[in-house]
């Protein structure tokens, strides 16, 4: 149990990119991650393990030592307040921003705002921050239809093209954050496990250096 | 109402049933006459008292982990102990006002608004030791040898101790002189151990600084390898910090030498308890176990909130948790069935076994009830006039 590492992935664009970098690592899954509806995969490194589970997911397992390491986007982490969990890497992958959008022309209302996102928590630190009272609806998708339908005045949402944006109507307005990939470790395996994750930590720290992925 | 409603607990909160109550009763009874036995006295804290005295000194860190009400007696705040340290500083303190140095030791239920990890629950069974007026890191030495003793007698097979020394952090962060939305931020950042953030927050810093130092600190952890190179990164950066190191190499050595089978650790990020602790801070982990089973460190400023600066260290364990990770054997005999026999003879022999044995005596509404399935191994029975114990198969 201790002498195993379990690594948390999710699937889609940011697993395609980590994958070169755990290579640098050593670890490479023994099967096709795509072609397989297994959620647990061993690797070329016998101790090490993989799961593919929902991005969503990943900081739920790392905090609670279900995995000792995880790989998730910086907005699914500060939305999970990222509470119990270390981040000792920015893989630099998956580059995107975290921003408010409305429709096009439309100014935002005096007084409190209706904001559609699936970042709740995220969401109203920022107004908060901004000193604005919000009123924010969870949605899981399809951020963009709630300002057409009239349901909010504003959305919070990953931006990385605006294409999906434009072709809705909506147009980008404020920046919260630049978003990347990042790799976080729970705390108790970190200090117990330091002697295996350190090495996998400094691997990847310097594939990411030499952009080797680029 | 529904049925649900009137026997669901609240998130968190749990009943411990037969037979994981009895085995956390053990441990509980044999760690208090352990820290007795080394000269800790048992002291009995409320478990409710006014606000300002179970959060003095303890900064922000139990103020939300604290539940509140008011008392209708004064319409003062209370709160329900979310930790019983400041409570055992507060009689050391106020209370007893001993001269020289003081040896306390507790256990009980604490409770805490928000679980602090999901393992834990709200209601955890706090147990610790706290050693008031010793200055000396002999002291420390002490507490934290009971505190691996604890574990030891909970029966855990492998312990990973952490040290790490608050006052490194305090001084460069000091010394920065960083404004307090800043130090907010290099805190928050410190303490989640984000490497990216700290290099994004303290790229601007020359090398050498403090500030340059705070962030090459994020990135040493590790075994005692890390001490040598906390001791490099930190070459002449303040007299505070070379003698924290000093102490940490010292203790690592008389613990490494003491305690070859606990693996030791460090970590300059660790700031736990940031608000209260004011030197060595040390914590224990146990695989299976995703948050410390047992933490303590130095606190010396608290008594001055109460009127009467001490040195103080102590740890505490969370007991519930102790017994759920350990192997501890505890070797309860069965115990004796006794029927419903109004024979006087029978009271008599139930009356001396009771002395050492556990015996429990049918009921009239008992007559099918299998003794084996009431815990029992024997049983008494009448033969020739005369009680005797029957082995049950």
């Amino acid at each position: 149990m201790t002498d195993t590492v379990t690594i948390a992935l999710s699937k889609g664009r940011i697993l395609k990119e980590t994958l070169p970098l755990l290579k640098a690592a050593g670890i490479e899954p023994l099967e096709d991650l795509d072609a397989s509806r297994k959620l647990v995969f061993d690797t070329t490194l016998a101790n090490v393990r993989l799961l593919i589970i929902r991005a969503t997911d990943v900081p739920t397992y790392v905090q609670y030592g279900g995995a000792d390491l995880g790989v998730t986007g910086k907005d699914v982490l500060m939305e999970h307040g990222g509470e119990g969990l270390y981040e000792p890497l920015d893989l630099d992958i998956a580059r995107c921003r975290l921003m408010t959008a409305g429709p096009v022309g439309v100014e935002p209302p005096q007084g409190r705002i209706r904001v559609a996102t699936k970042f709740v928590n995220l969401a109203r630190q920022y107004y908060a921050r901004q000193g604005k009272q919000a009123d924010i609806i969870k949605l899981y998708g399809a951020m963009e239809l709630a300002p057409i339908l009239g349901l909010a005045d504003e959305i919070v949402d990953i931006v990385d093209t605006g294409n999906t944006l434009k072709a809705n109507g909506l147009e980008p307005r404020e920046l919260i954050d630049h978003i990347s990939t990042r790799l976080v470790a729970n705390r108790a395996s970190f200090k117990m496990k330091h002697r295996l994750l350190q090495p996998i930590i400094e691997q990847m720290g310097a594939a990411v250096q030499s952009g080797s992925n680029a | 109402m529904t049925i649900s409603d009137r026997w669901l607990l609240p998130d968190g909160v749990e009943d411990i049933l037969p037979p994981l109550a009895g085995k956390i009763e053990s441990l509980r009874r044999e760690l208090m006459d352990t820290y007795q036995r080394w000269g800790y006295q048992l002291v009995i804290p409320p478990l409710i008292e006014y606000l300002e005295s179970l959060l003095t000194g303890t900064g922000n860190d139990l103020a939300l982990q604290t539940f509140k009400l008011t008392d209708q007696l004064t319409g003062r705040m209370m709160g329900v102990r979310a930790d019983m340290t400041p409570q055992a500083a507060r009689i050391d303190a106020h209370t007893l006002r001993q001269e020289g140095v003081t040896r306390l030791c507790y256990a009980g239920h604490v409770l805490h608004t928000r679980p602090p990890h999901m393992l834990t629950g709200r209601t955890p069974i706090q147990a610790g030791c706290e050693l008031f007026g010793s200055q000396s890191p002999v002291a420390d030495r002490e507490v934290i040898a009971l505190m691996l003793e604890s574990l030891r007698l909970a029966g855990l097979p492998r312990i990973h101790l952490d040290l790490a020394h608050v006052s490194i952090y305090q001084e460069l962060v000091a010394a920065a002189g960083f404004d307090q939305d800043t130090e907010q931020r290099i805190f928050d950042a410190m303490r989640r151990k984000s490497v990216p953030e700290l290099d994004q927050l303290l790229a601007a810093y020359p090398p050498g600084s403090p500030a340059a130092r705070l962030r090459q600190l994020a990135r040493i952890s590790g075994g005692r390898e890390a001490l040598a190179e906390a001791r490099v990164a930190l070459e002449g950066a303040s007299l505070v910090i070379d003698s924290a190191l000093q102490q940490l190499e010292l203790l690592a050595e008389d613990l490494a030498a003491g305690y070859p089978e606990v693996e030791l650790g460090f970590d300059f990020c660790e700031l736990r308890g940031y608000n209260y602790h004011t030197g060595l801070v040390f914590a224990a982990y146990a695989p299976g176990h995703g948050e410390a089973l047992a933490k303590g460190g130095r606190y010396d400023a608290i008594g001055k909130d109460f009127g009467r600066a001490r040195p103080a260290t102590g740890f505490s364990v969370d007991v519930r948790a102790l017994v759920g990770l350990g192997h501890r054997v505890v070797n309860r005999p069965g115990a004796i069935w006794a029927p419903a026999d109004a024979d006087p003879a029978l009271a008599g022999v139930i009356a001396e076994l009771r002395m050492t044995e556990t015996v429990i005596q049918a009921l009239p509404e008992d007559g099918q009830t299998d003794p084996r399935t009431r815990r029992c191994d024997r049983q008494l029975v009448k033969q020739d006039g005369q009680w005797a114990i029957q082995r049950l198969d």
